[in-house]
């Protein structure tokens, strides 16, 4: 690694030099805050010609992921990039790409959904968005964030995935903040990564009739069939993610990432940039004597079950920080994990922090608050089982 | 476009290849006619994509696949944005001399799919865009869409004591079309079969997004015979209520300007869906008719 390769960027100019490394044949995007510096980098680059790729300005976002599909049917690589509002105009398009197996590339700047209106960050938009079968990667600095636009396009085009991928970076905190990062070499990159090839596609030479409808003596197998890719697609990701580590120098450690977990009583799950701030956390606790963890949830879908399982296996008590709401429930992380830990011999207690959302602050002290209830519960104490925290307004009853 | 330069085709020289087959589509439907003439003008190196709707519900049921050429079901408001995305797809990949079209309704071109295609022509992104236009949601079982003319009985507008089906007028899609000045736009109908392939031809040379308006008949809709199809939609034209028209290089161009139309009340009373007029409703429609074409003529004389 040289100086040169170092750059001082933001979350979204971070995704904007990765995915001009993964050499994208087209790009259709419809610019929405906070991800618009994505596809203005993008724009430019197509413009000086250091990005050889057509660039479609589209009318929308039905129409971005409409046309990201046209271009996957023939066999190309497609990049698009959204959020919140955006996400949810496309909902249609993201059960479709997957269903019809196009392994779409996908930046979502994960952003509070309407109404209120917010443009500040929360997880709403991409988690209500689960069930369209994408394989969802939460991202915590930009240096992931550029790493994993490279990394998605080797794992969505796999034959054994075929599916689409979308990168959440956490809006404004992660999409707007400067960083360090380290670019790696194109050569490296293209050995990495090599040119898309796919069967599943329309040519001259074999032409076909793609996006077909199927009566009730074939759906089932058909939907199983992206279930199955998608459940095989854990194993793709660890190789992918080794494979990336022995080329380019960094590993994420695949579905999860941990920390201070070995002997923790009490271990915070967490997704995305906050993870920094809890790390922080974790080890001014620590020095105080408490055995404390953090679990880092990479990879919403597919599910991280076993990790999960096997790190809180000895904790007492485990906590679920949820920048989102499934409303009259709980957090939607939170309902995930408890259905990972039920699946367990004996588990841990869980707890759900709510927090964070339409871009409210999450604090060392935000933190550090959750971490001493998940202590205090792991001694017998009792305590609530879906907290707010850091709420403006009293909470009866 | 030099348009001398282009050879006619006709039913001589048209291939005999066939590029649609074994499709569900009802007898006497003339949207699958419109397709399977397209097809057969734009030969082996096409890009079919079709919204869910009639074209897409009978082409398509796996395992049985209808089309000959590439083919792709897009979504109902995603037909141009597909298509786009095909053609900047094979161009990114080195792949020329391809034709991207477009089959879209009525509804999937007038309603729901509007935006795509404003954007695509927005763009001039190289694409035939064709709506067969039979007047109504007919996949879903007739209901009323932009494109419906007044007076028409559909399962969204019947027709009753206080209703006389439809009371909206058709939208002027063709002049919506090229208020975008698009480089190519044309009307046609499957009566006027030679005139509506010979502009599929000229389509296909366009260097560009073009786009074809054709009346296709719907006889399950429509409430006619089915062996009638080919002769309504000739109908139509000569009574006045459609028209064949051009927009290239800026310019409307009027292809068939009758001296005298055909009977209205004859074309309705062929037709189900308007056999509840009255003449009161009638001389409405008429006089709709004979304000439009005396626009037209003013306009594009």
């Amino acid at each position: 690694m040289t100086e040169k390769n170092r750059y001082f960027v933001s979350g979204d100019e971070a995704v904007a030099l990765g995915t001009r490394l993964a050499r994208p044949h087209v790009i259709s995007a419809y610019p929405i805050t906070p991800q618009t510096i994505v596809v203005e980098r993008l724009s430019e680059m197509v413009e000086d010609g250091s990005l050889k790729a057509e660039f479609m300005h589209v009318e929308s976002e039905h129409s971005a992921i409409s046309a990201a599909m046209g271009v996957s049917s023939v066999g190309a690589r497609s990049f698009t990039a959204t959020s919140s509002q955006g996400l949810l105009y496309m909902a249609e398009g993201l059960h479709y790409a997957s269903g019809g197996r196009f392994p779409v590339v996908m930046m979502n700047a994960n952003r509070a959904t309407a109404l209120p209106w917010s443009i500040f960050g929360d997880l709403r938009d991409s988690l209500s968005q689960l069930d369209s079968g994408w394989i969802q990667v939460y991202v915590e600095d930009a240096q992931e964030a550029l790493d994993m636009m490279i990394q998605a396009y080797k794992i969505a085009e796999h034959k054994k995935v075929l599916t689409p991928f979308m990168v959440n970076l956490d809006g404004f905190v992660l999409t707007h903040t400067y960083e360090e990062v380290e670019v790696p070499d194109q050569e490296m990159v293209d050995q990495f990564l090599p040119p898309f090839e796919t069967p599943n596609k329309m040519s001259i030479e074999k032409p076909m009739n793609m996006g077909f409808s199927t009566s009730p003596a074939d759906n089932m197998e058909f939907k199983f069939q992206q279930h199955k890719a998608m459940m095989d697609s854990i194993a793709v990701i660890k190789e992918v993610d080794q494979e990336y580590g022995d080329m380019i120098g960094r590993y994420y450690n695949g579905m999860i990432d941990t920390y201070q977990c070995d002997d923790a009583e009490v271990i915070l799950m967490t997704l995305g940039s906050v993870t920094g701030t809890a790390r922080v956390v974790v080890d001014a606790l620590r020095a105080k004597g408490l055995k404390v963890g953090l679990l880092k949830i990479r990879y919403m879908r597919p599910f991280p079950e076993k990790e999960i399982q096997e790190v809180v296996k000895n904790a007492k008590v485990i906590g679920v920080l949820d920048k989102d709401i499934s409303f009259g429930f709980e957090g939607t992380i939170y309902t995930n994990v408890n259905s990972a830990l039920v699946r367990m011999q004996s588990h841990p207690q869980s707890y759900n922090f709510v927090a964070g959302m339409g871009g409210r602050d999450v604090s060392k002290a935000d933190i550090e608050e959750m971490f001493m209830d998940l202590l205090h519960a792991a001694k017998g104490e009792e305590i609530e089982r879906v907290k707010f925290i850091n709420m403006g307004v009293e909470i009866n009853g | 476009m030099d348009n001398t330069a282009i050879k006619k085709i006709n039913a001589k020289n048209i291939t005999d290849k066939e590029y649609f087959y074994g499709h569900k589509a009802c007898a006497g439907c003339g949207g699958s006619l419109a397709v399977r003439q397209a097809l057969k003008v734009l030969g082996d190196r096409s890009y079919s994509v079709l919204p869910a709707g009639c074209m897409a519900a009978v082409g398509f049921i796996y395992p049985q696949m209808a089309f000959n050429s590439n083919a792709v079901i897009s979504m109902f408001p995603g037909s141009a944005s597909m298509a786009s995305g095909i053609t900047a797809g094979n161009k990114a990949l080195g792949v020329e001399d391809t034709h991207t079209v477009v089959f879209a309704g009525d509804g999937g071109t007038a309603d729901i799919g509007l935006q795509a295609l404003s954007g695509a022509i927005d763009r001039d992104d190289k694409l035939i865009y064709i709506c067969y236009d039979n007047e109504a949601y007919m996949n879903t079982g007739i209901q009323k869409s932009g494109l419906t003319p007044f007076g028409t009985k559909t399962t969204t507008t019947p027709a009753g004591k206080n209703l006389p089906g439809s009371i909206t007028e058709k939208k002027n899609l063709f002049e919506i079309v090229a208020a975008h000045d698009i480089k190519y736009a044309a009307t046609a109908s499957i009566g006027y079969i030679n005139d509506f392939i010979n502009k599929v031809n000229k389509a296909k040379q366009v260097d560009g997004t073009s786009f074809i308006h054709v009346y296709a008949s719907c006889p399950t809709g429509w409430g006619t015979p089915t062996e009638t199809s080919v002769e309504i939609a000739k109908e139509a034209v000569d009574c006045g209520l459609w028209y064949l028209a051009e927009y290239e290089n800026g310019e409307f161009k009027l292809n068939r300007n009758p001296k005298e139309f055909k009977s209205i009340p004859e074309y309705i009373k062929k037709q189900g869906r308007f056999k509840h007029l009255t003449d009161d409703q009638i001389k409405h429609i008429e006089a709709a008719r004979d304000k439009k074409w005396a626009r037209i003529r003013k306009n594009w004389g």
